[in-house]
């Protein structure tokens, strides 16, 4: 079983590269148990979003 | 939204960035190299940034990354520690979240954020979201930036920063972690509880 901290890791590399079959099987498993890791990694997916919206996010002194 | 556009933005930065590189360097020509070498740097890719305020931070995280590798070189490590919060006290920060066990200490388990979705449209969500960027450590922002803001596949990253891939890995996750911990503290804690 992998410990959230490892879990962690594998969320955020999960976001530049693709994972092996193996570990997307470990970080499904331990998801499918894990409350904390889920909402991290509702997090992430977030952080991204919120990164590509940032560079598009205009001030109101942008013209 | 033009290349000319942001690069004359850029130009119009530069009176700031010079004034803080010579406050940080304390040595005008080194400030002129850094500040020169930041907007070389900050060229490549600005075409993606429809904002002033995004692109600002992006060219003073550079900025910043120019004068801390300036100011190791010149092995002063003192004023390194003054300008940037260290990579280490992040993952220390980080580490505290679990417990012995690499498991998540109940009082610092991650809960979901009520509406994130609606953050992205308020203004006062982007002035958090800026500020946390900002207090990331000048690489670790850079490292963040080029792959969120500008989509450089990780290797690209690791080649132009001399970066072994596991370091790359490394500094992204303590990127998402440090800003996810402050969005949380900044922004989602003092969020309205649903009743
Ligand atoms: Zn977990």
């Amino acid at each position: 079983m992998l410990s959230c901290k490892h879990t962690t890791h594998l969320l955020s590399e999960a976001l530049d590269r693709p994972l092996s079959r193996r570990e997307r099987f470990a970080l499904r498993f331990h998801l499918l148990f894990c409350r904390g890791c889920r909402a991290f990694q509702g997090q992430m997916d977030f952080l991204r979003k919120a990164s590509r919206s940032f560079i598009h996010w205009r001030d109101a002194g942008d013209q | 939204m033009t290349d000319t556009r942001n690069a004359e933005i850029i130009s119009g930065f530069r009176p700031q960035m010079l004034k803080f590189a010579r406050l940080q360097l304390q040595d005008d020509s080194g400030a002129e190299d850094a500040v020169q070498e930041a907007i070389e740097a900050a060229l490549g890719g600005i075409d993606r940034f429809a904002g002033r305020s995004a692109l600002k931070t992006w060219i003073f995280t550079i900025l910043r990354h120019k004068i801390i590798d300036a100011l190791r070189e010149r092995g002063r490590t003192v004023q390194v520690s003054s300008l940037e919060r260290d990579e280490s006290e992040l993952d220390e920060a980080f580490d505290a979240l679990f417990k012995e066990n690499a498991h998540w200490s109940p009082q610092s388990r991650p809960k979901p954020w009520g509406d994130p979705e609606e953050a992205l449209q308020q203004r006062q969500f982007w002035h958090v979201f800026e500020t946390c960027l900002e207090i990331l450590p000048a690489r670790t922002a850079r490292v963040f930036m080029m792959r969120e803001f500008l989509g450089f596949e990780t290797d690209e990253i690791c080649t132009t920063l001399a970066l072994t891939t596991s370091n790359c890995n490394v500094i992204l996750h303590r990127a998402r972690a440090g800003l996810r911990q402050c969005l949380n503290q900044g922004w989602f804690a003092g969020e309205a509880q649903p009743c």
